[in-house]
């Protein structure tokens, strides 16, 4: 009874996506407002299909791998609506929707919306544990974005090309400055998440825990190699864009291999 | 009730025939003059225009006499004078004020100049309730064209190409340092622009320390030894270069150690030198943007280019706009909005009032 909520917010971001294809096709002028304001609208009807969800689960809508999809893509909504304003890069509402849309169409046609075997108990550490890090996989999903759309960026300034979108994308040092507090911000949240996981009470799966500090050390290696200087500004954007995709793809294995182990 | 513009643009005149008619007139001369019930005089370097609206039908001739006085002309540019009538007076202004009719499409100082000569007018108390209706539409107009075109969209000289691509990279600008390499004009005027946009931080190196002292002068800036310009580079974030050095100046050999130093700060290089100052391969480095004088010429053409496919976006807005100009004019008015011909010539003006 909860996905037509899904469904009009998958919508929100629709036309979010579609309102950015034809605005950069027309050659008319993009306001990042007005996706500000679709990806609004869509996140409160996520917050509700959620709300609906986890109140007839009676925990935290993490128990199957739909309900991790459409959390995470709350998640980016969440830190998009949090950071896109406060650093005026409310365009990145143009390159956020689509990554959304996609997430929450998948979850909505993939048969991946199967109730868990035994009924899952509260479990606030476990829930605090799973909620966290899927924000943090927001905030990696928000840096992977902002990567993306330094590397376009820089590759229109390089190579002399402007395109219509060269006018619209923020500034490479505003840019930066996003990806990296991102960054930051996501690795804060998933160490709390990893942290939190230890405290669960229950026993911790080995492939789990390796994944996860794999993903954990890909970051950290990203943010030291920045602080020391090894990697320039355009090889951190990159990694992002391929942590974030390896992040993702293990975030998919996990789910699989445990499939008898809740978030 | 006769709603008319008359003037001359760099359409239709040559600078030197526009600049006899484009001293400020009282517009409370032309209306006792010439009958009109209402006047507001626009005078930009590239168009001389009277607004005015009148129960009889003001000849063109009239007003470019009014335009001329005290100047020591004829009418023998009468020909250069157009005449817009009704809608098509409307369609004019509207196209004036979004920059439509500008010599370089888009550019915004027009409607500036549009707000002044309405404010001008009304101190003269020229303006009454149709100009006010009329003007008060095209800045509406204006401001809707600019925001749902991209008829601004993109700078069309090369200062303005290098100031848009600096902030693009570095935002800000405020606390760049800029250094002027050779004393050229162009690099002035693109130092001046970048100080247009908040540049304090400017240096200026040319062979003759002179020349750069007296550049430096003019753009606020210091002059640096000519000696010492590489070594600027390992804090300088946008470098200005046209000294006429038959080799190139900057190589990646003599940019690498500077660039290790810079904390990976990006670094944007025009180089408007012709034969080229900077090396090619210079462009490949991490971090650095470089531009020549083909790679600006070159945008600010593709911007021309794309204001130019706007102009229709534009005309669009503009035709919804002089719709419901009409439509108000109607109503207040009782009687329909003139459709006009787009120009008349003088004689058939002058057969028009027989």
């Amino acid at each position: 009874m909860d996905r037509p909520l899904l469904i009009a917010s998958t919508l929100c971001y629709l036309t979010a996506v579609a309102r950015t294809v034809f605005a950069v096709r027309a050659r008319i002028a993009l306001h990042g407002r007005f996706n500000f304001f679709a990806i609004g609208a869509g996140f409160l009807f996520q917050t509700a299909f959620l709300s609906v969800r986890g109140h007839s689960l009676g925990r935290c809508p993490l128990t199957n791998l739909f309900e991790v999809f459409v959390f995470l893509a709350w998640s980016v909504a969440l830190i998009y609506l949090m950071v896109g304003p406060t650093y005026r890069l409310s365009l990145m509402g143009a390159f956020t929707a689509p990554l959304v849309f996609v997430l929450q169409t998948f979850a909505l046609l993939a048969p991946i919306d199967v109730p868990h075997r035994v009924r899952l108990s509260a479990n606030p550490w476990l829930e605090f544990h799973a909620s966290i890090s899927m924000i943090a996989y927001g905030a990696f999903a928000l840096s992977c974005v902002a990567g993306l759309m330094y590397l376009v960026q820089e590759r229109q300034l390089k190579t002399h090309q402007l395109h219509s979108i060269f006018y619209h994308l923020p500034p490479l040092t505003n840019l930066f400055a996003a990806l990296t507090r991102l960054l930051w911000l996501g690795f804060a949240l998933y160490t709390a998440g990893l942290v939190s996981g230890f405290f669960t009470g229950g026993p911790l799966p080995r492939v789990k825990m390796i994944c996860a500090f794999g993903v954990w050390l890909f970051y950290g290696a990203i943010l030291q190699g920045r602080h020391l200087r090894w990697f320039a500004p355009k090889r951190v954007a990159a990694l992002c864009v391929l942590a974030f995709s390896a992040a993702i793809s293990v975030l998919w294995a996990i789910n699989f291999v445990s499939q008898n182990h809740p978030m | 009730m006769n709603l008319f513009c008359v003037g001359i643009s760099h359409h239709t005149a040559k600078v030197e025939t526009r600049e006899r008619y484009a001293a400020q007139q009282s517009e409370h001369d032309l209306r006792a003059e010439s009958g009109c019930t209402e006047a507001l005089m626009l005078a930009t370097c590239n168009r001389v225009e009277v607004y005015g609206s009148a129960v009889v039908p003001v000849a063109t001739e009239q007003i470019a006499r009014w335009l001329a006085r005290g100047v020591a002309g004829t009418l023998e540019d009468a020909s250069a004078f157009y005449r817009y009538e009704g809608e098509e007076c409307v369609r004019h202004l509207f196209r004036v004020a979004a920059g439509l009719d500008s010599m370089v499409i888009g550019e915004t100082d027009i409607l500036g100049q549009v707000k002044k000569a309405y404010a001008n007018a009304r101190e003269s108390r020229s303006v009454g309730p149709l100009l006010h209706r009329l003007f008060q539409r095209a800045f509406r107009v204006a401001k809707q064209v600019r925001s749902r075109t991209e008829i601004t969209r993109g700078a069309v000289s090369i200062g303005s190409v290098a100031v848009d691509l600096a902030v693009k990279i570095f935002g800000d600008l405020r606390d760049r340092k800029v250094l002027i390499l050779g004393a050229g004009d162009t690099s002035e005027r693109t130092a001046r622009a970048l100080s247009s946009r908040g540049v304090t931080d400017i240096r200026v190196s040319n062979r003759s320390f002179e020349r750069a002292e007296t550049l430096a002068a003019l753009v606020r800036g210091r002059a640096v030894s000519f000696h010492e310009w590489a070594l600027q580079c390992r804090e300088i974030d946008i470098v200005i270069s046209s000294t006429s050095a038959d080799e190139p100046l900057l190589t990646p050999d003599i940019l690498s150690p500077l660039i290790r130093e810079r904390s990976d700060q990006p670094l944007f290089i025009i180089d408007i030198a012709v034969p080229r100052d900077v090396a090619p391969e210079v462009n490949e480095m991490e971090g650095v943007y470089l531009y020549d004088i083909d790679s600006l010429q070159s945008i600010a053409e593709q911007s021309l280019a794309l204001r130019r496919q706007q102009i229709a976006a534009g005309e669009g807005i503009i035709a919804e706009h002089v719709s419901d100009f009409r439509a108000w004019f109607g109503r207040a008015s009782n009687e329909p909005l003139p459709v006009g011909p787009r120009v008349l010539d003088e004689a058939a003006l002058r057969t028009s009032e027989l």
